[in-house]
C-alpha cells in the first residue's frame, strides 16, 4: 500500500510537468497583452512597447520558460504582473473562500444525493422516485447562475433571512461564516446533488437484485439495514468515483458561483488573470487546480479498500 | 446516536452559533456607520497611478495622494498642496511655494524634493508631463518648500497639467518612492491625502480598505471636484469589488453595501423603485463612443472612405443599443470634445448629425474604391459598451454594402490587436470600438486619440500636420478666446480628415442609499464631504 502511495505520488511530477508544459504554451500563443490592459486606452503604442520591455515580455520563449521552471522547482510562483504581489500570497487570500465553499457544498450535496438515490432506488418506479429523477433533470439543466439569482431574490431580497453577497472567514465565527455560504453552496449544488443521487440510484437498483440482499431479507435484516449496510456499502465505489470526478465540475461551478455571489476566491482570481492576461497568477492557479485533481484521484483510489476488502494495491 | 446525546450536541451547536462561533463579533452599530461600502466601477488590480492609468486606479489614488492643484467644476485649476506660485514675466520659471502643515502618512513631512521627484516621474507617463519635460530647463528645489521648474519656452497650460482630473494625475509621493522607475510599479502606497491605504486589508479583486488620515490638514476653501477643502467624515472607507452588476444592485437594495459607481442602465429602473436609494448622473462629463478606423489599409487609408462612414452612422443607433431609450442619458455629437464643457463645438461637423445619407455614403465608399473585401470589425465581447457598438456597426456596415468580417473576441485581444499594423488579413484590423471618457476629451492636452502625428498616433495612426498644427495653437492659446479658436479648428479639419467617428455621448449613473450624503456629480467618486448616518 506505501508503496503503491509512493509511485502514485511520483506519478503525479511527470502530470504536473506536462501540466506546466501546456499552460506555460498555451498562454504564450494566446491573443493579447497585459502591457495594453496596463497601459490603459489613452497609452499611445510606444508606451505599451515599453511596458511589454519592463514586464520581460519581449523575451524569447525558452527563456521565459526556462525561469519560470527553475523558480516554480525552488516553490516560487512567482509575481502577478498587475499587483505586484507574490502569486502564493494571492492564492493564499482566495483559498480560503473556495475551500469553504467546495467543502460546505460537498457535504450538503452528499447528505441530500445520497439517501435521495437509495430512496428512489428502493422505491423504484414510484412517484418518489419520478420526483427524484425530476429534480435530476432540474439540477442538470438549470444553469447555477439561474439558480443562484433566484435563490439571492427569495432568501436575501424577499426574506431578508441571509446575505446576498461576500464571504467572512471562518475565524469571524461559525455562524458569520456559514451564513454567507447557504446560497452559494445551494446553488453550486444542484448539478452535484442531480449527479450524485442519479450514479447512487443506479448502482443501487442493480445491488439489491444481487443474492446477497436476497439472503440478507431472508434473514430478516430490517429494510435500513439492507439499504445502509449491506447495499449502500457495496454501491460506494462508483457513488464515491464520481463525487471525485464531479470536483472538477465543483471548480468549474465555483468561477461562476463566486461571480454571482461576490465571494474573492480562486474562481474568481483566476477569470480576473484570465481577463487581464496576468500570466503568473494563471500558470499558479492552474498548476494548483491540477495538483489538487490529481491528488483528489488519489484520495478516491485509495479510499476503494475501506469500501471493498478484495481491493488491494 | 441516542436521542440525549443528540439534544445535547444540538443544543450545544445553536450556543455556539449564538455566540458567533470562534472569535470576533460583528461590527458594532457605531463601527458600521463610520465605514463608507462602495461598489468601485472595476477591480483595483493595481496601485500605482503612474504606471497603471486605468480610471479605477486613479478613482483610488485620489483617496491616498494629493496633488499640487486639483481642477474645479469649471476645470479651472485651482491652488491645493501649494500655496503660492510665481511667473516670471518671460513665462519661463515658475517658482511655487508649498502650504505648511503637509504630511505624508508615514508622519514625515512633504518637501520640495518629494514634489520634484514626483513630477519627474509623472512627466515620463503623462502626454502634458512630456511636453514640458520636453520645454524644461531644470526643476529644482530650492528649499524644503519652494521648487523651481524652468523651462525653454512658455507653456501656459502648467497648472491645468498639474491639476488636471484625467489619468495619470501629477501626484505627489515622497521622494524614496517617487524615483522608482516610472515603467516600474510602486510597492509602497504612501501618501499625503486625506485617507491611508490600508494595505494589509487589500486583496486585489475582491477588496480595498482605506482609513481616514488624521495627520491630514484640508483647505478652507469649500470642496469642488478636486479642489477645496477635502474634509473626510467616515472613518473608513471599504471598496468591495462585485463582477455581477446584479449582485451589486441586490446588495445595495439590501443595504450591505452604501454606494454603487456604476449601475447598468437595465438595472436603474429596479433601483429607482427602492425607497432607500437614491439615484442620480455619476459624472456630468460622460463618455465618448469611438468607432476607430485603421488609416493603413485600405479602404480607410481613403479620407472618402472615412467620412463615408462619418455620413452614415447614426449615432442615435449607438445610443440607444447602449443606454436604452432614456434620452436624458445620451445626446448626439457634432464634434469630438466633451458637450457642454467650454470647448466643446461642432464647427465643419455639420455631417454628423441629422438624417444619415446612406446613398451619397455608398457612392463615397465607390469613389474611395472599395472593392468588396473584408473588412475586419473586431469587437470584444467582454464589455458593454463595446459589444452593443459592434452589433450596430455591423449592421451599418452591411447597409452600406460592405463584406463584414466580424471578429467577436475579449478586450484583453483588441488590446494586443489594434496595435498591429500589419495588414487585416495578416492579423491587422479595420475597425475596433472603445470609448473615451468625457475627462480626457475636454481639451486637446488629454485627448491621445485626437492625435494625428503618423507612427506616433493613436492606435489607426492617423497622420494630419495641420490638426497637429491647431491643437499646438491651442497650447499657446492663452486665453479662452484663443483657446476656442484653436479647438474649431481642428474640431473641422478632424472631421473633413475623418479622424475617427464618435458613436455619441453618453453618462452613466450612481446609486447609493438615503443614509449616505454629500454624494457630488463629478469625474470620480469623491469620499470627502461624504457622511452615513
Amino acid at each position: 500500500m506505501f508503496a503503491y502511495i509512493v509511485r502514485r505520488i511520483l506519478a503525479t511530477i511527470p502530470v504536473m510537468a506536462i501540466v506546466a508544459l501546456f499552460v506555460f504554451s498555451l498562454l504564450y500563443i494566446a491573443p493579447g497583452d497585459p502591457a495594453a490592459v496596463i497601459a490603459g486606452d489613452q497609452a499611445t503604442p510606444a508606451d505599451v512597447e515599453r511596458i511589454r520591455a519592463s514586464l520581460g515580455l519581449d523575451r524569447p520563449f525558452v527563456v521565459r520558460f526556462g525561469e519560470w521552471v527553475f523558480r516554480i522547482i525552488q516553490g516560487d510562483l512567482g509575481l502577478s504582473i498587475f499587483t505586484n504581489l507574490p502569486v502564493t500570497r494571492m492564492i493564499a487570500q482566495r483559498i480560503e473562500p473556495t475551500l469553504s465553499l467546495m467543502v460546505v457544498t460537498l457535504v450538503l450535496a452528499i447528505t441530500i444525493a445520497v439517501p435521495m438515490g437509495v430512496v428512489a432506488a428502493w422505491k423504484s418506479g414510484s412517484l418518489i422516485d419520478r420526483m427524484v429523477m425530476g429534480f435530476a433533470v432540474l439540477g442538470f439543466s438549470v444553469p447555477v447562475f439561474v439558480v443562484g439569482y433566484l435563490l439571492a431574490y427569495v432568501f436575501a431580497l424577499e426574506l431578508d433571512w441571509l446575505p446576498v453577497q461576500g464571504y467572512t472567514p471562518i475565524s469571524n465565527g461559525l455562524w458569520p461564516w456559514f451564513q454567507n455560504l447557504i446560497l452559494p453552496a445551494v446553488a453550486l449544488g444542484g448539478v452535484y446533488i442531480a449527479l450524485i443521487a442519479r450514479i447512487t440510484r443506479a448502482t443501487m437498483m442493480e445491488i439489491l437484485q444481487q443474492d446477497y440482499i436476497r439472503t440478507a431479507r431472508a434473514k430478516g435484516a430490517g429494510q435500513t439495514t439492507i439499504l445502509f449496510l449491506h447495499a449502500l456499502k457495496n454501491a460506494a465505489v462508483p457513488i464515491v468515483t464520481i463525487i471525485g470526478i464531479g470536483l472538477a465540475g465543483l471548480i468549474g461551478g465555483a468561477v461562476v458561483t463566486e461571480s454571482v455571489f461576490a465571494i474573492p476566491g480562486l474562481g474568481r482570481l483566476t477569470v480576473d488573470a484570465i481577463l487581464r492576461r496576468d500570466y503568473p497568477v494563471i500558470q499558479g492557479v492552474i498548476l494548483l487546480f491540477s495538483f489538487v485533481y490529481v491528488l483528489v484521484n488519489l484520495l478516491i483510489d485509495l479510499s476503494y479498500t475501506l469500501f471493498d476488502p478484495r481491493i488491494r494495491y | 446516536m441516542e436521542r440525549r446525546s443528540f439534544l445535547k450536541a444540538t443544543a450545544a451547536a445553536a450556543a455556539f452559533s449564538a455566540t458567533g462561533g470562534i472569535a470576533a463579533p460583528a461590527l458594532a452599530q457605531g463601527a458600521a456607520a463610520r465605514t463608507l461600502r462602495f461598489v468601485p466601477q472595476a477591480n483595483l488590480a493595481n496601485f500605482d497611478p503612474i504606471w497603471g492609468t486605468q480610471y479605477v486606479v486613479r478613482n483610488a489614488s485620489l483617496l491616498v495622494w494629493d496633488t499640487l492643484y486639483g481642477v474645479d467644476e469649471t476645470i479651472t485649476p485651482r491652488r491645493q498642496m501649494v500655496e503660492s506660485e510665481e511667473v516670471s514675466a518671460d513665462g519661463l520659471t515658475w517658482t511655487f511655494k508649498l502650504r505648511p502643515g503637509l504630511r505624508f502618512h508615514d508622519n514625515t513631512p512633504v518637501l520640495a524634493k518629494d514634489v520634484v521627484a514626483s513630477l519627474t516621474r509623472w512627466a515620463v507617463r503623462d502626454p502634458m508631463g512630456q511636453m514640458l519635460r520636453a520645454l524644461q530647463n531644470e526643476l529644482v528645489a530650492v528649499d524644503d518648500n519652494t521648487f523651481r521648474w524652468s523651462l525653454k519656452a512658455p507653456y501656459p497650460k502648467m497648472l491645468l497639467a498639474l491639476g488636471k482630473n484625467n489619468s495619470p494625475c501629477a501626484f505627489i509621493m515622497p521622494e524614496r518612492i517617487a524615483k522608482t522607475d516610472p515603467f516600474q510599479q510602486i510597492t509602497e502606497y504612501v501618501g499625503s491625502g486625506p485617507f491611508r491605504f490600508v494595505r494589509d486589508e487589500w486583496v486585489p479583486g475582491a477588496k480595498a480598505v482605506f482609513a481616514r488620515f488624521d495627520g491630514y490638514v484640508p483647505r478652507e476653501e469649500k470642496p469642488s471636484w478636486l479642489s477645496g477643502g477635502k474634509k473626510v467624515m467616515v472613518e473608513r472607507v471599504e471598496w468591495i469589488v462585485m463582477p455581477d452588476p446584479a449582485t451589486a444592485a441586490a446588495a445595495l437594495q439590501n443595504g450591505e453595501v452604501d454606494w454603487w459607481e456604476s449601475p447598468i442602465a437595465d438595472l436603474v429602473p429596479v433601483l429607482r423603485r427602492n425607497r432607500n436609494i437614491e439615484v442620480d448622473i455619476a459624472d456630468p462629463l460622460g463618455n465618448v463612443g469611438s468607432f476607430r478606423m485603421n488609416h493603413l489599409h485600405a479602404p480607410f487609408n481613403d479620407p472618402r472612405a472615412r467620412r463615408a462612414i462619418l455620413m452614415a452612422l447614426s449615432q442615435e443607433d449607438y445610443m440607444r443599443s447602449l443606454v436604452g431609450d432614456d434620452q436624458s442619458l445620451w445626446k448626439e455629437m457634432g464634434g469630438f470634445f466633451t458637450p457642454n464643457t467650454p470647448l466643446y463645438t461642432e464647427a465643419g461637423g455639420a455631417i454628423m448629425k441629422g438624417p444619415r445619407n446612406l446613398d451619397a455614403a455608398k457612392k463615397l465608399l465607390q469613389e474611395a474604391g472599395y472593392d468588396g473585401r473584408p473588412i475586419t470589425l473586431v469587437v470584444a465581447q467582454d464589455q458593454p459598451i463595446t459589444k452593443s457598438f459592434g452589433d450596430v456597426s455591423a449592421d451599418l456596415l452591411k447597409r452600406l454594402g460592405m463584406n463584414v468580417d466580424f471578429v467577436a473576441t475579449d478586450w484583453g485581444t483588441v488590446g494586443a490587436r489594434r496595435a498591429l499594423k500589419t495588414p487585416p488579413s495578416q492579423g491587422g484590423w479595420h475597425i475596433f470600438h472603445t470609448w473615451h471618457a468625457g475627462a480626457d476629451c475636454v481639451n486637446p492636452a488629454p485627448y491621445t486619440a485626437m492625435r494625428a502625428n503618423g507612427d506616433n498616433a493613436w492606435f489607426g495612426w492617423p497622420n494630419n500636420p495641420d490638426i497637429e498644427a491647431a491643437r499646438d495653437q491651442w497650447f499657446a492659446a492663452s486665453d479662452l478666446a484663443g483657446e476656442k479658436a484653436a479647438v474649431d479648428k481642428m474640431n473641422a479639419l478632424a472631421v473633413d480628415f475623418g479622424l475617427y467617428a464618435p458613436t455619441g455621448f453618453f453618462l452613466s449613473y450612481q446609486a447609493w442609499r438615503k443614509n449616505i450624503t454629500g454624494v457630488v456629480k463629478a469625474p470620480a467618486p469623491f469620499f470627502w464631504g461624504v457622511s452615513k448616518t
